[in-house]
């Protein structure tokens, strides 16, 4: 058949996926209670007596807001950004609610309203999924489900502004161990203005028996969402926790930087899954939530566990790399990761994996997918101390190239200082097969749907980590950022 | 069912097909017989819609529609099926997941109701005994680690699946030993109807022993030369293909 005539079809097909909209670029118009402009103490004054917090909280945020004046904003990262204006911000904004909700009726009908479009129907997921959803909207948690049947078993599952005020002790005993208030420019402008976010506590022995499970979102326009996680798992216990994210679509940039900290301590596994579709900004890059994340967790006794995965499709700027530190002997460290990248957006993501402990083992596998003219990157960190006798590490980073206007890049580093350690790294780099969609097309699979195929394939390793239901969503999400990558 | 019509092909401004006039009726098996290089291959990828062919001249009418025309996936959900000679690898995606999507997709482009989980996988075991093949390579990726005799099997299972009008055959015995060869042969035949129909591409006149053509074209430099009879295979397997280039060489 004439090339050019395939051409033209190929081009009507991306000009028609082009045009598609951001699915949940809409905005919920509740009146918010919000900070004034910039960032200074008064702000931070004006956050922590929002949240009633008590008075060595606040003392914490200012002695995080001192180190974070005297920091420089990172600039290692391949990614590229205009500069952001800090002072241009608004640091704190909540909807406003009624007092003391007892159950889902009493929620803002606009808020539920907002979470159906999200495709969250609260409710149904309440019955059907057994998933408790801690709902995040901005700043303030505004429903959380499932509270009783978890407290039955000694499980806190709580806004992080309730478990301040409700577990002061836990607070003081875990915030900021394992990401510490001067870890980074972007963790201490966090423990500055975090507004709220999710914690949880498995007490010992006890095994979470549903899935914890939180989506985040920004709503009102200029504010920065600041979102503060803390899990621990005590001795043996286990957990598995989603978090998920949309959010409307904007203009200007966006800037997200949360913290997530975890600590799983003898015995104990942690599992965190995340899928991120954050607005990603239109094709000419305008728009978009610049995302700088710090998760780290701490496998702090023997024998733990903790396992990241990460769906990422979203975001103009991704700055994120879950990573975990191996303290314990015998405990484990997983990374599973699947970045995708089109337009123009830019992701700089990848993972640490420290190993202290002896027989400390950890395995990365990392894949990236590029579209359009965005550029992906992985960046890891696999690290082993003198006191790591036996540490394993297998990482294996992938690149998949859609079209040849994008690009992948892969920065692995290494820090090795005890010989007895087994280090195992594996990279490829591949376009997408014209073979491949030629055979699928034979079958009769059109182009889009084809290649929707093939990166599932190439992510099923990834996927496979993901919780079911979480999985499926995943894979969908994926196959609408897919749509109008062919070319 | 299909009719080609002095078809001209070119790669890279190179001339190919040199002109092929070809008509396969409802219930024949055309074999296409030629040496090296000779464009069967390129005769097998240009009906498919590959791409990277340019089509200088002629026409190719398929089931009353005008196959140039056509996207590749458009030819496939028509009923025009090919073997490939290199089957290729899909890792990750399993080979129950890639039919459904398959068979699916041609259902929805008759306006058939597509098949439940139940029903597929039936389907699928009835058509798996016909390549006599585990039910275990349904959860394997599509030809992902297959040995060579098993990526061709693979070939005649889909194509029992699809279960096409007109099936080419790109070299489908290259590769395979003597009991794999019985075994894609064996399948084709039980697929073959009055309905359907077979061009099957080959160099060797081996796999014509078992699946037994009803005309024998000879494709040398882009031309098909000879054609005949079952007798025209036997005669190249027993003189090679000098006697046809000498031939064509004294035209």
């Amino acid at each position: 058949m004439p090339s050019d005539q395939k051409k033209t079809d190929e081009q009507q097909l991306l000009e028609k996926m082009a045009k598609r909209e951001y699915k949940y670029g809409f905005t919920t118009d509740i009146e918010t209670d919000q900070a004034p402009k910039g960032l200074n103490e008064d702000t931070v004054r004006f956050i922590s007596a929002k949240k009633n917090e008590p008075e060595f909280m606040l003392k914490w945020r200012l002695k995080a807001f001192q180190r974070w004046s005297k920091m420089k904003e990172p600039k290692w990262a391949y990614i590229h950004y205009p500069p952001i204006d800090y002072q241009d911000a608004i640091y704190y904004a909540a909807p406003r609610k009624q007092k003391g909700l007892q159950s889902m009726d009493e929620v803002d009908p606009k808020l539920l309203e907002t979470f159906e479009k999200l495709g969250i129907p609260l409710a149904e997921q309440k019955q059907l999924a057994g998933v408790a959803v801690d709902a995040v909207m901005d700043s303030v948690s505004v429903a959380t489900t499932f509270q009783k049947e978890l407290e039955d078993l000694g499980i806190i599952f709580c806004p992080i502004s309730e478990a301040i005020q409700k577990h002061p002790d836990l607070i003081k005993k875990y915030l900021g161990t394992v990401v510490p208030p001067g870890d980074n420019y972007f963790a201490s402008l966090n423990s500055a203005v975090f507004s709220d976010g999710s914690f949880a506590y498995i007490p010992k022995g006890v095994r979470c028996p549903m899935e914890l499970s939180t989506y985040f979102r920004i709503n009102a326009a200029k504010t920065g969402q600041f979102e503060r996680t803390l899990i621990i798992a005590d001795e043996g216990a286990y957990v598995s926790y989603l978090e998920g994210c949309t959010a409307p679509m904007r203009d200007e940039n966006q800037l997200h930087a949360a913290v997530v900290e975890l600590i799983a301590h003898k015995d104990a596994e942690i599992k965190y899954s995340t899928v991120q579709n954050w607005y990603p900004g239109d094709q000419e890059g305008k728009g978009g939530i610049y995302n700088f994340v710090t998760k780290r967790g701490l496998c702090d006794g023997e024998n733990s566990k903790i396992s990241w995965t990460q769906v990422e499709t979203g975001s103009a700027i991704t700055w994120k790399y879950p990573s975990v530190v191996l303290k314990g002997d015998n405990s484990e460290g997983e990374f599973y990761s699947v970045a995708f990248t089109n337009n123009l957006q830019q992701a700089d993501t990848g993972t640490k994996m420290i190993h202290v402990g002896k027989n400390t083992r950890s395995r990365i596998v990392s894949k990236g997918i590029s579209a359009g003219k965005s550029n992906n990157s992985y960046r890891g960190l696999v690290k082993v101390y003198e006191t790591a006798e036996n540490a394993r590490n297998f990482s294996q980073c992938d690149s998949l190239l859609i079209g040849d206007k994008c690009g992948a890049h892969t920065f692995p580093y290494l820090e090795i200082k005890n010989k007895t350690a087994k280090v195992e790294h594996e990279a490829t780099t591949s376009k997408i097969g014209e073979d491949q969609i030629f055979y699928l097309n034979q079958r009769g699979i059109d182009t889009e749907d084809a290649v929707a195929l093939v990166v599932n394939g190439y992510c099923k390793e990834v996927f496979r980590e993901l919780p079911m239901e979480f999985a499926v969503e995943a894979q969908k999400l994926l196959e609408i950022s897919l749509e109008g990558s062919v070319g | 069912m299909i009719e080609i019509k002095n078809l001209k092909v070119s790669v890279e401004g190179n001339e190919i097909l040199k002109g092929i006039n070809l008509s396969v009726k409802a219930g024949e098996i055309h074999a296409i017989m030629g040496p090296n290089g000779s464009g069967k291959s390129t005769l097998a990828n240009v009906l498919a819609g590959r791409e990277d062919y340019d089509i200088t001249e002629g026409s190719i009418t398929f089931m009353g529609n005008d196959l140039i025309e056509m996207a590749p996936e458009d030819r496939a959900r028509e009923g025009l099926f090919l073997a490939f000679q290199y089957p290729v690898e899909i890792p990750g995606v399993r080979m129950a997941n890639f039919l459904k999507h398959a068979v699916n997709e041609v259902r929805k482009y008759h306006g058939q109701k597509t098949y439940d989980a139940r029903e597929f996988l039936q389907k699928m075991r009835e058509k798996l005994k016909l390549v006599e093949m585990d039910e275990k390579f349904l959860s394997r990726s599509v030809n992902d680690g297959f040995s060579g005799g098993e990526k061709k099997r693979n070939e005649i299972f889909q194509m029992a699946m699809l279960e096409p009008h007109l099936s080419i055959l790109d070299e489908t015995d290259s590769g395979l030993d003597i009991d794999a060869l019985k075994i894609v042969a064996n399948g084709v035949n039980k697929l073959r109807t009055k309905e359907n129909a077979f061009i099957v591409v080959t160099h060797y006149q081996r796999l014509l022993n078992y699946i037994v053509p009803d005309v024998v074209h000879v494709l040398y430099q882009g031309k098909i030369v000879e054609s005949g009879d079952k007798e025209l295979a036997m005669h190249l397997e027993e003189h090679g293909y000098d006697w046809v280039k000498e031939e064509s060489a004294t035209v």
